[in-house]
């Protein structure tokens, strides 16, 4: 499927590098990286809602497959940059922000009173101490369950690492892959590798890692492997996962042949159009694995900046507080089917994203990602090479020497 | 095809140029001079084009990519001057090693393409009923492009319900991912590649059998050859340009072999089917990448490789124009 929509992204591309040259003014020009249907329809009503309130202002939307997206922001932020462009809050916006070509927004921030409603995302929306973007959506991450599965085996929601380790082994013997997963991709195995590091040393050490300031050699990080050996050696999860997307791990799941899925909330969408029910699936928080250590959680935040190269910088402010505000984000993210930011905006319907909601509210701290933590090119080199711990966990000692090579090149 | 490029500028000099200004008459010394430097400048004029093009599109971006590989730099931001230090790290770069290792086997494996399309080709040189289309069926695998064959074997040996798998387990071997597995993934794309690359040298093998001369062949049947020593002595003799011009293109189809591994694999799983290409455009241009620098002295070494292929190329293109026409 991905690689039908590479092949899109370039003629997407391509068509809008044509149209950005037919520009006039009051004209509005966002990108966006947002090409599945429940995305795609929360911009059409934001769009639309702002359109009504500012009819004078011509909103073009430019839509980009996710992975394209990431490749061709690069070019379109330097040479024909749009108005707005979607992107990732954290580590990942930093290149941009460094080199000048997104723009400083802290005064829409404080015009719009966002220091205080969108507080939890500030520090992740900040660098040098200014504000470059807007957030208007995030969501959790955390192990989605077949409930029905677990029932009919009798295995209780595990709540300690202990009890996770005993359900796979059930499962395993009753002829289900305890977890599904697809690493083609390689950023799934960031989420397993985020968890597995936060729930055995804890947050601060996990942003110490991620930052560049702890060695892959260290003790520490072998523990967290030692530890996720437990359900690699024993071959808990689906065989041949290297060849798969994240979304061909799915039919896995729905089928029955699976029962847990490490995932984004993103995920429940494509669960209930492979047609599991909603009494089908259940949530967990990822298991507690060294006692005491405060549960962080995976919140990835997607946000939207001014390109520092845009002509339309008034009206793209307007859209950016627009879009910052709690009725807004409110309706935005009932249609994402995912959390608002603005602490404003009315609490989701949804049984699992209110589990989701509670659970990140409880949260000690929030990590974003991985690949949005880490820089790129270590992010890169590391998810390489948990995709190969998961395929052969007895390399793990050269795995960690390679990574820390890299680590030592990238920041030292 | 050599031989078509030249003649043209050959022929520039030719006494053709001379004819026409004799009409003028008048002040024969300023036409003469006219004469000489029309013929000195008209073939620099219609060279220039050609000239321009390959500086602009080939020799420049060599230039500079050899500049860039002594930089650090990410594309957007502030150059650095490092000297050499990107070749430096990349010899110690195990994921490098594991690329041009893979080069190497797809070098040797895809010249596979070159007796299997003969094979095909001698098969194909008959006349039956509907011959025609049984050459376009073959040839078929080369006119899709190489995303869609990609695609196509990615699904043939896709785990679950590729064909591949089912054939296995047909024959009682348990379903092996050909793409996730670092033993195979690497010889499972060779394949695909070979698919297209096999169709290509049966129809330059096609065209070259048109024209093995009768006579040849008679004469060699009266001496008594048949089977192995006709093909061998006769016919393959007769092939040779063919030959060459196969050989050449699936060098240089094994060097450029991006689009399958992109497609395929994206040189996973955790870079085992990666090749200097794609390494190169890991390196500086995906999602994880910018490291232009890196990128350009990994494009330099490729460089560096094909200029073997290259200047053979060349010097036997010459030998043969200064023997033969």
């Amino acid at each position: 499927m991905s690689d039908f929509r590479k092949v899109a992204a370039g003629s997407f591309a391509a068509a809008f590098m044509m149209g950005s040259s037919a520009f006039a003014a009051g004209d509005l020009i966002i990108n966006l990286d947002q090409t599945d249907p429940a995305p795609k329809k929360a911009f059409e009503n934001i769009v639309a809602g702002f359109s009504r309130e500012n009819p004078d202002v011509n909103v073009i939307v430019n839509t980009m497959n996710k992975e394209g997206y990431k490749t061709s922001i690069r070019n379109f932020l330097t040479a024909g940059a749009p108005d707005l462009a979607t992107w990732y809050a954290g580590n990942r916006m930093a290149p941009f922000v460094n080199a000048g070509l997104f723009e400083d927004v802290t005064d829409v921030w404080e015009e719009n009173g966002l220091n205080e409603q969108l507080k939890s995302a500030a520090a992740s929306m900040t660098i040098d101490g200014k504000k470059w973007g807007v957030p208007y959506t995030y969501y959790q991450w955390g192990i989605y369950y077949r409930k029905d599965i677990f029932e009919e085996k009798g295995i209780a929601v595990p709540t300690s690492w202990d009890e996770l380790v005993a359900a796979s082994a059930k499962l395993r013997a009753a002829g289900i892959d305890p977890f599904t997963i697809g690493t083609k991709a390689l950023w799934p195995t960031g989420g397993w590798f985020d968890y597995m590091n936060l729930r055995v040393n804890g947050y601060e050490f996990h942003m110490d890692l991620t930052a560049g300031k702890v060695p892959y050699t260290d003790p520490r990080v072998k523990a967290t492997f030692d530890k996720w050996a437990e359900l690699v050696k024993p071959g808990y999860y689906n065989e041949n996962h290297a060849a798969l997307d994240w979304q061909e791990a799915v039919p896995a799941l729905v089928q029955g042949k699976a029962a847990m899925y490490l995932m984004g909330n993103f995920a429940v969408d494509v669960f209930r159009n492979g047609g599991l029910k909603d009494e089908q699936i259940g949530f967990m928080q990822f298991p507690e694995i060294t006692p005491g250590i405060p549960m962080a959680e995976d919140a990835p935040t997607d946000t939207i900046h001014i390109p520092a190269n845009a002509k339309n910088k008034e009206d793209a402010r307007k859209f950016l507080a627009y879009m910052a505000r709690a009725d807004v984000q409110t309706a935005t993210n009932i249609t994402l089917g995912q959390l608002p930011v603005n602490s404003g905006a009315e609490r989701p319907e949804k049984r699992i994203l209110q589990q989701g909601f509670d659970m990140l509210s409880n949260a000690y701290a929030l990590a974003q990602f991985y690949d949005r933590d880490a820089s790129a090119a270590m992010a890169k080199a590391g998810m390489e090479g948990f995709q190969e711990f998961m395929v052969k966990p007895e390399r793990i000692d050269a795995i960690l020497e390679r990574l820390e090579k890299i680590r030592s090149r990238v920041h030292d | 095809m050599s031989e078509q490029v030249l003649a043209p500028v050959s022929s520039g000099n030719s006494p053709k140029f001379s004819v026409e200004p004799a009409t003028s008459g008048a002040s024969k010394n300023r036409s003469s001079k006219w004469i000489a430097s029309q013929r000195k400048f008209a073939p620099w004029l219609f060279l220039t084009p050609g000239v321009v093009m390959f500086l602009v599109y080939v020799i420049v971006p060599i230039g500079r990519s050899l500049w860039i590989s002594l930089y650090e730099w990410d594309g957007i931001g502030v150059k650095t001057f490092i000297g050499i230090a990107n070749y430096i790290e990349l010899i110690n770069d195990d994921a490098f090693y594991t690329a041009l290792y893979n080069n190497i086997l797809w070098l040797g494996l895809y010249m596979l393409a070159v007796p299997a399309g003969l094979m095909i080709a001698i098969f194909l040189n008959q006349t039956v009923t509907g011959i025609r289309i049984y050459k376009s069926l073959f040839f078929f695998p080369f006119v899709i492009s190489q995303i869609v064959v990609g695609l196509i074997f990615s699904w043939f040996y896709a785990p679950n319900f590729g064909l591949f798998t089912r054939l296995l387990e047909f024959v009682g071997v348990d379903g092996i991912a050909i793409l996730a597995d670092e033993r195979f993934v690497t010889y499972g794309i060779i394949v695909a590649g070979l698919w297209p690359q096999i169709a290509y040298c049966m129809i330059l093998y096609l065209t070259g059998l048109n024209n093995v001369s009768p006579d040849q062949i008679e004469a060699a049947r009266l001496d008594g050859a048949k089977g192995w020593k006709m093909l061998w002595y006769v016919i393959i003799p007769q092939l040779r340009p063919a030959t060459f011009i196969a050989v050449v293109v699936t060098i240089i189809g094994a060097l450029r072999s991006f689009d399958l591994v992109s497609i395929m694999s994206s040189g996973g799983p955790y870079g085992s089917s990666r090749v200097l290409s794609y390494y190169m455009y890991e390196q500086a241009l995906s999602e994880y990448g910018f490291r232009m620098g890196y990128g350009a002295s990994i494009a330099v070494v490729l460089f560096a490789i094909m200029i073997v292929f290259i200047t053979m190329f060349i010097v036997r293109m010459l030998k043969d124009e200064r023997e033969g026409c």
